[in-house]
């Protein structure tokens, strides 16, 4: 059993890359809007049937699809927040979380019926070539997955972090109304923090797709985990997202090792009991509920 | 309980007619969808205690409506308790559940955006946990013996069923009335509108919250338990899935929130359009679900109090104070 786990922890951690990487787009929008975005799994289902219909028809490696997925999924996320989120919430806390969970409904079951529930996937055989490392035969494509989700998180930090748009990000996730009187457009800055987070959500498609598979329901199995890996990693906090990504892919890694297969994501939602209970400030978050 | 206004009457009369227009038309397709459509108002109604009257909005009352439905049926298929017993059973579990969940979320103070995302979790593991154990029939679910009888609960005439489901809706709504008009309701309404004034005036909010759940998770568990004892045949996508949750509280908001009319109303209404929609679209799967959507975000755009609220403002009939029924 012991042998098993070294393997089973980094298998963990290659996921754990993808959960983070969806979840750093979330933990953004929720950092700076302060709204849970409901439909984030929603989006993420709609990237990877973008990436498998540019493979499929078009015979473009999902790899080679992160320059076009990107800046569309970028625009789609700033359309979404500015004329559709916005306007039909009217403000409220609870509407924008009823609304984006509305959207999910509209995507999830758009997507059945255009595409029926059909479980698909893309051949890209160097995908599944094995690297060994440590003693683990890990796939080729969850190890790319996992260190461009490892590049991708310090990138989105430099660009929060140093350019005027990253700043004028922050700004308004301090305070609002300062941001405004200064001359900061709140409205098109909450739509671009959309519009990055749905950016994420492509990339994270676009580097899952070849070792994983698209069915309309898989956004509704990975907005959970993204809840989760947010509210653990302290919500808003974008090194915070990374850590708990990483530690969930472990946590249910270990619980399909011990407790079977089908209950791997059992440890996941605990953890996210757990955490929402006892500390709903999260690893790194700053504030409390 | 009683309409506030001409167009409130109108809203509710023709809710009336439709539901006893169902003896005459002697259609068992419409019949069997009415069932569906009352087990579902009885859930929304569950949801409007916390989510309509508390303001503490659930996304998974599939919690509590799985776990009445869940206790009834272990019970009975496997250790050959009585039916009635194991219906009880049903209310009791969903009650706990209600409970447990609230008293655990609430103790650690979460509402809001915190809460809906707790319960929802909730949801999922045991979800989960229901498709994996051998006692809840795992994957395969659980099937009660075909044995219709009034002992056990099961009525082969589609029409007495219907009754039974419409007595219960009358029942758990003139209990909703009550409740909103007892001093539990008045505290209960206190605590949504301003939760630390209510706490300053002495008002014991966490117990307050806590029976709420408790009061609406026995309301989901009884909805459990009927679907159980209609359909005899539970597993845990149908009764711990996410569907059930989202219907709970899309009806109360397009009917209504915290009124005792609206989710009844709200449930009906959007049931006859979905299956409208079915006929028209040839049984596409999926977009009812679509229909509920966009009409749940036009109702929180343009319908802020919902359909009772918006009845309410046409043809106001003469009185003091101006309340929702």
């Amino acid at each position: 059993m012991t042998s098993l786990i070294l393997p089973a922890v980094l298998s963990g951690l290659t996921m754990g890359a993808i959960y983070a990487l969806v979840a750093l787009g979330l933990t953004l929008i929720y950092g700076v809007l302060h709204i849970i975005n409901f439909a984030h799994g929603s989006l993420l289902m709609l990237a990877l049937y973008a990436a498998y219909f540019l493979s499929f028809h078009g015979g473009l490696d999902p790899y080679l699809a992160i320059p076009i997925l990107l800046p569309v999924f970028f625009c789609l996320g700033y359309v979404l927040q500015r004329w559709v989120i916005a306007p039909m919430s009217s403000g409220s806390e609870q509407n924008v979380l009823l609304v984006t969970l509305a959207l999910s409904m509209i995507i999830d079951n758009l997507a059945l019926y255009f595409w029926t529930s059909n479980t698909r996937s893309v051949d890209i055989p160097y995908a599944y070539n094995t690297v060994e490392f440590l003693g683990a035969y890990l796939p080729l494509g969850r190890v790319i997955a996992f260190l461009a989700a490892l590049a991708a998180a310090p990138l989105l930090w430099l660009f929060m972090t140093r350019t005027r748009t990253g700043s004028a990000i922050r700004a308004v996730a301090i305070e609002k109304r300062g941001a405004e009187i200064v001359g900061i457009d709140v409205n098109h800055t909450y739509a671009v923090c959309f519009g990055i987070g749905a950016a994420c959500v492509a990339l994270a498609a676009c580097l899952l797709l070849p070792t994983f598979y698209v069915t309309p329901q898989v956004g509704y199995t990975f907005v959970l985990v993204a809840f989760t890996t947010v509210v653990l990693g302290g919500m808003g906090s974008l090194p915070g997202a990374l850590i708990a990504g990483l530690l969930l892919g472990v946590i249910e890694s270990l619980c399909g090792l011990f407790l079977g297969e089908s209950l791997g994501q059992i440890g996941i939602f605990t953890a996210f009991i757990l955490i929402l209970l006892f500390k709903p400030s999260g690893l790194l978050g700053r504030r409390a509920a | 309980m009683k309409p506030q206004s001409m167009g409130q009457a109108v809203l509710i009369g023709l809710a009336l007619i439709y539901l006893a227009s169902l003896y005459f038309m002697s259609s068992p397709v419409w019949m069997g969808f009415t069932i569906n459509a009352l087990i579902v108002a009885v859930v929304a109604l569950a949801w409007n205690i916390t989510g309509g009257f508390g303001g503490m909005a659930s996304f998974g009352h599939a919690a509590m409506y799985g776990t009445g439905a869940y206790a009834s049926a272990i019970l009975q298929v496997q250790y050959g308790i009585n039916p009635w017993i194991a219906f009880g059973a049903g209310i009791v579990a969903g009650a706990a559940m209600g409970a447990f969940i609230g008293a655990l979320a609430f103790r650690y103070g979460l509402k809001g955006s915190y809460f809906a995302l707790v319960t929802l979790a909730f949801a999922e593991v045991l979800r989960i946990c229901a498709s994996s154990f051998a006692i809840t029939g795992g994957g395969s679910g659980l099937q009660l013996r075909l044995e219709p009888g009034l002992s056990t609960l099961q009525f082969n005439d589609r029409s007495v069923v219907y009754t039974i489901l419409l007595v219960i809706v009358a029942l758990v709504m003139a209990l909703t009335a009550w409740l909103k008009y007892s001093r539990f309701g008045a505290y209960l309404i206190a605590v949504r509108e301003n939760e630390d004034a209510a706490r300053a005036l002495g008002i014991d909010t966490y117990r307050i919250k806590v029976k709420a759940m408790a009061i609406s998770g026995a309301f989901a568990g009884l909805a459990g338990v009927l679907y159980l004892q209609v359909w005899l045949f539970i597993d845990s996508a149908v009764v711990y899935g996410s569907a059930i949750s989202i219907e709970a509280l899309i009806g109360p908001i397009i009917g209504g929130a915290g009124t005792v009319w609206g989710p009844l109303i709200g449930t009906l209404g959007l049931h006859l359009l979905g299956e409208g929609a079915k006929h028209l679209l040839h049984n596409a799967p999926g977009l009812n679900f679509v229909l509920y959507a966009v009409v749940l975000i036009c109702a929180l755009r343009f319908l802020p109090q919902g359909l009772m609220g918006l009845a309410a403002r046409i043809g106001t009939f003469r009185k003091k104070e101006d309340d929702n029924a």
